[in-house]
């Protein structure tokens, strides 16, 4: 076992982990941050996508020693204190971006990092970007409207495929 | 997984120490090791991180010469290898963009999937692998599907390309894995080309030779028309024949030259 010490969605988190102990397991089982999802648990699906060190990462393919003294946000880092929606959030409510809302917050996270990067994508940016982001339910349509939305852009002219 | 104790040291020399020992292993990205460490195909009793170790970091550019860290992302090879476009574009197109932050190209070459994309890069690049221990030319560093001549403990510590004149890699996905199904890369050096193909072959990442001399006595996509592979020995799996990937790589080679 080895103590860890990273910041979550702004507060000190620390606790005990075993070497094989995931960054995921961290956050749901010892911090309870139940918002990060297991979609898979085989690197493939991106439920459980968070930013460390402002990078978004699969959690579940990523040790919760290797976070340590890092900087995390999850998906409940992404609302106000008061749980008023962050933007993305309220876009993806807007434009009905979820069914089941198993993949979302991956999705919002995801996004988050790719609006920071290009703060006004094209919808081919959306979807290349959504690579290793898989939803079972919406088709990624409302999903990819949503995120235009979120980036301020005009979701009018997006087809269905 | 099993039980491991995993050990952080800051600097290659501490990491060599520490893979010294008995059933220790390298852990870059961990985007390949993680996944087979679930699925317990793996049982070491340390893992060795060298993601915190900072000279294995971070790209150098000097005139035609590009030094990669071993401990490089793919993210960061995308965005800071404009020096060698081919190579930028390829690193940023391997799997999905959180692999691309975790991943490394010292794990992706250590691993030698036979899809992968690096390979093909640095073989087709007549690259250098520099390790803790030596340097090793690409031609001398594949040694069959997920095999290198790497010793046990040994780490990649830098890649080390020279920018050829022409360069691109052709890449056919393989849309549910985000793997090469085949993938072409070719460049140009001076009177030589170089042609290395990934996903294709059950002996891994090849150098196509036909191909390579008809490229250098006219580097043009028709220059490739009615050179053909065999496919045998070529993989064949529910993807695709083995047939069907023998005729792929001749396809993908004709773009990579249009693109180059
Ligand atoms: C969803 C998904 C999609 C992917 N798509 C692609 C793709 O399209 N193309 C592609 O090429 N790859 C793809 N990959 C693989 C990815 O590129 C991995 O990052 C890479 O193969 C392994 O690099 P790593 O740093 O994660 O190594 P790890 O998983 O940490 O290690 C892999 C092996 O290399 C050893 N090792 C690691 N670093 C070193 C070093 N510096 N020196 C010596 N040995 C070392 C380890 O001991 C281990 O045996 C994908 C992976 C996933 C999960
Ligand atoms: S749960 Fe991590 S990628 Fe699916
Ligand atoms: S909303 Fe159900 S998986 Fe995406």
């Amino acid at each position: 076992m080895s103590q860890v010490s990273m910041t979550v969605n702004g507060k000190v988190a620390t606790g005990e982990v075993e070497g094989r102990t995931l960054l995921v397991e961290f956050l749901r089982e010892n911090l309870g941050l139940t918002g990060t999802h297991v979609g898979c648990d085989t690197s493939q699906c991106g439920a459980c996508v968070v930013h460390v060190n402002g990078r978004d990462v699969k959690s579940c393919t990523m040790f919760a020693v290797e976070a340590d003294g890092a900087e995390v946000i999850t998906i409940e880092g992404m609302a106000a204190e008061d749980g008023t929606l962050g933007t993305i959030q309220q876009a993806f409510q807007d434009y009905h971006g979820l069914q089941c809302g198993f993949c979302t917050p991956g999705m919002v996270m995801t996004a988050a990092s790719l609006l920071a990067a290009n703060p006004k994508p094209s919808e081919a940016e959306i979807r290349a970007y959504l690579e290793g982001n898989i939803c079972r339910c919406t088709g990624y349509h409302n999903i990819v409207r949503a995120i235009m939305a979120a980036s301020g852009q005009d979701v009018s002219g997006i087809a269905a495929e | 997984m099993y039980e491991f104790d995993i050990e952080r040291p800051a600097s290659i020399v501490a990491a060599a120490k520490a893979l010294n020992a008995e059933g220790a292993q390298a852990l870059g990205g961990g985007q390949t090791l993680i996944p087979s460490l679930k699925q317990r195909l793996d049982q070491p009793a340390t893992l060795v991180c060298l993601g915190g170790i900072a000279e294995m970091q971070g790209i150098n550019a000097s005139g035609n010469d590009l030094s990669i860290g071993g401990g490089t992302t793919h993210a960061d090879v995308a965005a800071g290898a404009g020096a060698y476009p081919a190579l930028a574009a390829l690193a940023g197109n391997i799997g999905d963009p959180a692999v691309r932050n975790r991943g490394t190209i010292g794990g992706s070459l250590a691993n030698n999937d036979p899809s992968a994309d690096y390979p093909a890069a640095v073989l087709g690049s007549e690259a250098i692998v520099r390790t803790n221990l030596r340097e090793i030319a690409a031609d001398n560093f594949f040694d069959g599907m997920f095999a290198t001549t790497l010793r046990e403990g040994e780490i990649i510590t830098r890649v080390d390309f020279v920018v050829p004149e022409k360069a691109a890699y052709a890449k056919f996905d393989q849309p549910a894995s985000r793997f090469a199904l085949v993938g072409v890369f070719v460049a140009q050096y001076g009177d030589h080309v170089r042609v290395a193909v990934t996903g294709a072959s059950e002996g891994g990442v090849f150098r196509w030779a036909e191909a390579e001399a008809a490229l250098a006595a006219d580097f043009s996509p028709a220059a490739l028309e009615g050179l053909s592979l065999s496919g045998d020995g070529m993989i064949s799996d529910l993807h695709g024949s083995g047939d069907y990937r023998a005729h792929l790589v001749g396809v993908m080679a004709k773009r990579a030259v249009a693109a180059a």
